[in-house]
């Protein structure tokens, strides 16, 4: 699995005339996470889309690892209140196993919601139900769209640490979206800073202070850095100290 | 003068049986104006039958699915809102039915009997055929139940996850096609979606699990069957209609049901 997971080259698409995506490049490799950030309307879900096969790009190549299992977690779910489905049975439709879709329930910790109707579920309970269905496909490359949107930022801390944990225990790549740098920071290897085409990518602490970040979201928003008692090297990997998840009071979450 | 009843209520019960599974997909789906028009084209389909002197059966099918295919495809297209869309179809199919029988002067079609059923002139041939695609509609719909189950949670989750979506919704199209060409004799053209809905809407509220919920749709439906055919055959009241109003009252019982 040394490949890359996958690789994308070149890709361009358009909607009715509209240049959604224009020239884009991205690999990505076993184990790391990769964030794609950008405004509204920078194409990063039609990119996820191009990556799972579900929208076909006008030009450009995909390239993916022979052994590609995905697991997505898509960004929203409507279900009707008139379908009677409760969480087990929502996660039975990728596993058959009561056993193992209880563990992932479990391992995302909502397993005390397993008999409750989907649709009772909160928004973060629902993304923590919508990433159990997604790593019950035992993936070794997990998309993940807006995976904290509806989340408090509590929640979003705790979320993107699950992320980071199941990473580790799957040694799965990840590609995600978000379009808050902030949050996102101290979970992610690399950075592609979306806006119909790349911007800038790299390492989340060169992200933020490159000039074309800056420009897309206006300094206003520059991110805080986040003061742990720890670095990071380029790929992200803790270098000295160790992390505890304690948060300096510069912090401005809790 | 009984087997005439016989028949009516194991036409009705055949019928019934696959408005079940089919019509809690259809209230999931949200597809009940999408089925209303499907019912509508049918008409087209039975001006074509009498034009070509074919089996109405047949053609009814035929035009259903080639109407929902392109239903399918002008939806992706986006240009219109999906009901605005419905609501050209269905009604311009409806017309074109009515028109196409009109300017044929050599053949008497009795339309009420079209538009609200006339389960009281089945014959045993009829409950045959009607058996006969029961059985073909409920196999299908077993074997798709889990992959139609998970495009209605998510269509794209459930592709990515291996459903071939197109297959399986071209497939569900071709049941909804089969029930309705069965559905006519029984309920008539305007009362098909009825018979579809209100059933299993009445069963949602007694359901834990989608499976229950298909299952108790069908005992409704069957319940309302046998309690229309019932008015029907004491006072004398249309046999499509009484069944509809049947569920309907059905399910202004089960609202009583507290949740």
């Amino acid at each position: 699995m040394n490949a890359p997971l996958v690789k994308l080259s070149n890709i361009s698409k358009c909607f009715n005339g509209n240049t959604v995506l224009s020239g884009v490049d991205l690999h990505l490799e076993p184990g790391k996470i990769l964030t794609l950030i950008g405004p509204n309307g920078a194409g990063k879900t039609t990119l996820v889309k191009i990556v799972l096969g579900l929208v076909e790009p006008d030009e450009g190549h995909v390239t993916l690892h022979p052994e590609l299992r995905i697991g997505y977690m898509p960004q929203k779910l409507h279900i009707d209140p008139t379908l009677p489905v409760t969480l087990q049975r929502f996660l039975k439709l990728a596993e058959p196993d009561p056993r193992l879709c209880l563990a992932a329930a479990k391992e995302v910790g909502i397993e005390h919601l397993i008999d409750l109707p989907l649709q009772s579920l909160s928004g973060g309970e629902m993304q923590r139900a919508l990433l159990a269905r997604a790593i019950l496909r035992k993936p070794n490359f997990l998309v993940l769209d807006e995976p904290v949107q509806g989340v408090d930022v509590v929640g979003q801390e705790a979320l993107y640490r699950l992320i980071g944990q199941l990473r580790d225990r799957l040694h799965c790549g990840v590609l995600m979206v978000s379009h808050d740098l902030h949050l996102v920071m101290s979970a992610t290897d690399e950075v592609i800073c979306l806006n119909q085409h790349i911007c800038c990518h790299g390492h989340p602490d060169q992200v933020s202070n490159n000039p074309a970040f800056l420009e897309l979201f206006g300094s206003k928003t520059a991110p805080y850095t986040h003061n742990h008692d720890h670095h990071h090297d380029l790929h992200g990997e803790v270098i000295d100290g160790v992390s505890t998840n304690s948060h300096s009071k510069e912090c401005r979450h809790d | 003068m009984i087997d005439v009843l016989l028949y009516a209520t194991l036409a009705g019960l055949g019928v019934a049986a696959v408005t079940g599974p089919l019509g809690s997909f259809i209230v999931w789906r949200r597809m009940a104006y999408f089925g209303d028009t499907l019912a509508h084209s049918s008409i087209l389909g039975v001006a074509l039958a009498l034009f070509l002197s074919i089996s109405p059966t047949l053609s009814v099918i035929v035009i259903c699915l080639i109407l929902a295919l392109v239903l399918v495809v002008l939806q992706q297209q986006k240009t219109l809102a999906s009901d605005t869309l419905l609501g050209i179809l269905s009604h311009t199919s409806l017309a074109i039915g009515l028109v196409a029988m009109a300017l044929m002067p050599e053949v008497k079609v009795d339309l009420l009997s079209l538009l609200f059923g006339d389960l009281l002139t089945v014959n045993i041939n009829d409950v045959i055929t009607i058996y006969a695609i029961s059985v073909v509609a409920i196999l299908l719909l077993l074997k798709l139940w889990k992959p139609l189950l998970a495009m209605t949670i998510h269509e794209e989750l459930a592709k990515v996850e291996g459903v071939p979506v197109n297959a399986v919704r071209t497939a569900f199209m071709l049941i909804i096609a089969l029930e309705i060409a069965i559905a006519m004799k029984v309920v008539g053209v305007l009362l098909i979606t009825a018979l579809l809905v209100i059933p299993a809407a009445t069963a949602r509220r007694f359901s834990q699990t989608p499976e229950q919920m298909a299952v108790f749709a069908s005992l409704i439906g069957c319940l309302a069957v046998i309690l229309g055919l019932c008015a029907s055959w004491f006072i004398d009241t249309p046999a499509g209609p009484s069944i509809v109003l049947c569920a309907g009252f059905l399910f202004l019982i089960s609202l009583m049901k507290k949740n």
